[in-house]
């Protein structure tokens, strides 16, 4: 599986790109201990001018290069808990509703149908807006729009294994419906959201990104959302502030695409070796 | 006579598959003009690449060797106008998104040099030569609105309306109950005799080629274990592999005489 | 007719159900707010705290969550969404008037993401596997991965700043004294950069699907019978490749309509476009929440509408669909 995963050019690029950037975000403390939202010199650095902050400084004089790692902390930690949030809340929603089907599973379809049919952005905005700005605040509020996609995923691959044999066998030993539900029809249904989890993820961190760029991120935290949107003020004379940290972010959001594309093809050629 | 179609060392291999085992080994094979010759084999047989290698459909990856030839058209052969074919499943053969009318008035138009309109009145015409009842509604229906046998009708219909020399059918009737099959069957060997075109019919069903044939040729294993007339192959065949074919159809008299003319649906 | 009739009575009887909901979700968020929509009156007009006690008792904000819930309904049955806080107006009057130019913005931005991401797609799928696929492949990855609100700096960069062949922001230059065609032009240059912020997202992602589908109706018998029946590779390619494939993507076309409603918020800011998207932000930055509510009940309403419009016409496109009820 690895060696078929590491042949895929696509895969090795994401790969890559990944561990970048997770090293940034593990390395932002300790390379750039000091608060990435204090002063640290003249206003509008331009880049590799002062060797200690070597992509210059922003309207208010601070260090770029330290906001783009702290920044990979705040997208990753995000985009990783929202998209978690959301594949759990759907999962668990998608195996309730195929499994007990009848009204349980009319119910929460509904429910999903309406979630679906309000923009999930706008419904990320009125829940912070009325929920206050924090990390954690902002976390739910991507993944009230991100959960019914696996959700529905999941009750289609349920209703599909459910009356199959092992699962008719668990019944016959008196299994507690819960029981088979969670321990033998769940796990099984799991690798086709398994399988989406790179676009939840890639959309989670983007969302993130356009939350703070409205400025409604956590305003305590560093964001590349919020850089982007603070270097629009300087747009003319110091384009750059907006762009370098929209390449950081494209070039997250890039890098799970690519190892989802990877690993998805990988499974794909296994399961055709099979 | 010339043969219309003849095949010299035809070779098919597919790469990745075992050097040893070649989807078809050094094939020699003619098919006179008008005649009706049967591949029988068993699924892996290698007579379903034999019908696609003729019809030059085998995919990009598929290795061939040998020479397919048409002494009989002195050029080579264009899929529509000289060849027709025939698939096996019906419902998979045609465009699930276009009027069957228009699936046949492209064809003839594509083969025929005719404008639309006239391709669109040849494709009336064909439907009321395959037999579809009220042929200028059916030409209006899209495939889920026709039965499996009706769809292999038009699906006939498309393959002949360029006037092949050879038709090409591909286990034409596996995919149809047992009563359609037979007018299927019937209906091909009409159409062949009016149109003068010879037939490649592929089966795995010696009983039935016997009905059509006048020659079968019995395949196994991408190799020609037996050719001859068909009554010869059903009746006394030489081959042990034929004869474990034949047991295998218990029941079938190779002394009745069958009239493959005969329209069933008539 | 009859069969898209139909169709259009289900869809209609499903989504009560459905608005329900969302109508039940705003009253939650409404009542975790602070405020209630006598505040909100009484922050437009004015009024001492008897008269607000007495209007609270009128429009039943006084009773039990459950009376109040009702009150919301009666008074949205009555197409009444309350008023705006910071418009000092009725909620659906702002609404209302914001709501063109959004649409102009996404008909023209899901035009553009459509035409080209499916032509583009065709082009790709094709011929699988061949070079000028892999580049398409690629490339619309690397588009997907770009958030359309950065795309829409850099291209104010390069075409504003830069090279300054376009507006920086707004629907139409203010007091322009045009009109007709030349207002029309006037406004269209607004919109390129905010219809490519947009739309580009979608265009990768039409395309990645085109392609993908394509790929998929290659391999279906149709494709090679239609070989093996003499037509040239072009018909092939558009008229059954390219019809089949094309399915898929119009039922996309429903499904998007959500999402491209959400990122019209953060365009319309960065493009200060006065539609329903600017106005959500204005409304959380004015902690106007009757007026937040409102643009999500409308942008609810709107994305049923436009999946209804959908349904239509993917009726009409596949022959299939209701086959088997009309017969039954």
């Amino acid at each position: 599986m690895s060696r078929l995963f590491l042949r895929s050019p696509e895969a090795v690029a994401g790969t890559i790109i990944l561990a970048l950037l997770v090293a940034m975000a593990l390395a932002a403390p300790w390379l750039f201990p000091r608060d990435p939202l204090a002063i640290v010199g003249p206003a509008m650095l331009p880049p590799f001018q002062d060797w200690t902050l070597p992509l210059g400084t922003d309207r208010l004089g601070r260090d770029v290069l330290s906001g783009l790692f702290h920044g990979a902390r705040t997208s990753l930690a995000v985009g990783l808990a929202a998209a978690a949030t959301s594949i759990i809340v759907g999962v668990l929603v998608g195996t309730i509703a195929g499994f007990a089907g009848g009204w349980v599973d009319e119910v929460l379809m509904r429910i999903t149908d309406a979630f679906q049919t309000v923009p999930g952005f706008l419904l990320a905005l009125a829940f912070v807006s009325v929920a206050g700005p924090s990390l954690g605040v902002v976390v739910v509020a991507i993944a009230l729009g991100a959960w019914t996609q696996p959700a529905r995923i999941t009750r289609a691959e349920v209703l599909s294994i459910r009356e199959r044999d092992y699962v008719a066998g668990a019944r016959v030993i008196g299994m507690h419906p819960a029981e088979i539900a969670f321990r033998e029809v769940l796990p099984n249904a799991l690798p086709p959201v398994l399988a989406l989890s790179s676009v939840i993820v890639a959309a989670a961190v983007l969302t993130e990104a356009a939350l703070s760029f409205l400025g409604l991120g956590d305003p305590n935290r560093v964001t590349w959302g919020g850089m982007i949107a603070e270097g629009r003020a300087v747009l003319r004379s110091a384009p750059f502030l907006s762009i370098v940290p929209g390449i950081a972010l494209v070039l997250t959001v890039l890098g799970v695409y690519l190892l989802g594309e990877g690993a998805v093809e990988a499974s794909a050629v296994k399961r055709g070796n099979a | 006579m010339s043969p219309l179609l003849s095949l010299r060392g035809l070779s098919v291999r597919y790469p990745g598959s075992k050097a040893s085992l070649a989807a078809l080994d050094s094939i020699d094979l003619d098919i006179a003009p008008g005649e009706r010759l049967a591949i029988i084999g068993e699924s892996g047989s290698g007579k379903s690449t034999l019908a696609l290698a003729i019809a030059n459909l085998l995919p990009g990856n598929a290795l061939v060797q040998g020479a397919v030839e048409w002494p009989g058209l002195g050029r080579k052969a264009e899929n529509g106008r000289d060849i027709g074919f025939v698939f096996q499943d019906p419902s998979a053969s045609l465009d699930p998104v276009m009027r069957v009318g228009d699936q046949i008035a492209e064809v003839a138009r594509a083969n025929l040099g005719v404008g639309w309109r006239a391709a669109q009145a040849l494709a009336i015409q064909l439907l009321d030569r395959v037999r579809l009842p009220e042929p200028k509604l059916a030409a209006q229906a899209f495939p889920h609105q026709l039965s499996g046998g009706q769809k292999q009708r038009v699906a006939i219909a498309a393959a002949i309306v360029g006037k092949p020399r050879l038709l090409i059918a591909d286990e034409a009737t596996s995919a149809l109950d047992t009563i359609v099959q037979a007018e299927i069957m019937a209906l091909i060997g009409r159409l062949v005799t009016e149109e003068g075109m010879s037939l490649l019919f592929i089966s795995h069903d010696i009983a039935l080629a016997s009905q059509i044939a006048d020659r079968i040729a019995v395949f196994r294993h991408g190799r020609l274990v037996e050719i001859g007339p068909a009554r010869q192959i059903v009746s006394n065949p030489t081959d042990s592999y034929t004869r474990l074919l034949l047991d295998a159809h218990l029941g079938i008299d190779p002394h009745l005489e069958i009239d493959a003319h005969l329209e069933i649906d008539a | 007719m009859n069969r898209a009739l139909r169709l259009i009575r289900r869809r209609l009887l499903g989504a009560v159900p459905v608005l329900l909901i969302v109508v039940v979700g705003s009253f939650l968020l409404l009542e975790a707010a602070p405020g209630d929509a006598v505040d909100a009156y009484a922050v437009s007009f004015g009024g001492d705290a008897g008269m607000i006690a007495a209007l609270r008792e009128a429009w039943g904000l006084d009773g039990t969550p459950f009376a109040r819930l009702t009150a919301y309904l009666w008074s949205l049955l009555h197409l009444d969404l309350g008023q705006s806080v910071a418009f000092s107006r009725p909620v659906l009057d702002v609404v209302l008037e914001r709501l063109p130019n959004t649409l102009l913005l996404m008909g023209a931005a899901t035009a553009l993401s459509f035409a080209l991401g499916s032509a583009l797609g065709i082009v790709a799928g094709s011929r699988p596997g061949s070079f000028r696929d892999r580049f398409l492949s690629i490339g619309s990855l690397a588009l997907y991965a770009v958030p359309g609100f950065w795309l829409g700096l850099v291209l104010v960069v390069i075409f504003t700043v830069q090279l300054r062949w376009l507006p920086l922001s707004g629907m139409e230059t203010i007091a322009s004294g045009k009109s007709g065609f030349g207002r029309a032009l006037d406004i269209a240059r607004h919109l390129v950069l905010p219809v490519a912020s947009l739309g580009f997202l979608y265009l990768a992602l039409y395309l990645r699907m085109m392609r993908a589908g394509m790929a998929e109706v290659w391999r279906m018998d149709f494709v090679l019978a239609g070989r093996a029946r003499g037509l040239s590779r072009r018909r092939i390619v558009l008229r059954h490749v390219a019809r089949n494939a094309l399915l898929p993507l119009v039922t996309m076309l429903g499904l998007q309509s959500a999402g491209m409603l959400g990122g019209s918020v953060v365009i319309e800011s960065l493009f200060a476009i006065p539609g329903l998207g600017r106005l959500a932000q204005e409304a959380v930055g004015a902690r106007d929440t009757p007026l937040l509510i409102g643009i999500i009940l409308v942008s609810a309403v709107l994305v049923i509408a436009v999946n209804l419009l959908v349904d239509i016409a993917y009726a009409a496109l596949d022959p299939r669909v209701g086959a088997g009820e009309a017969q039954a």
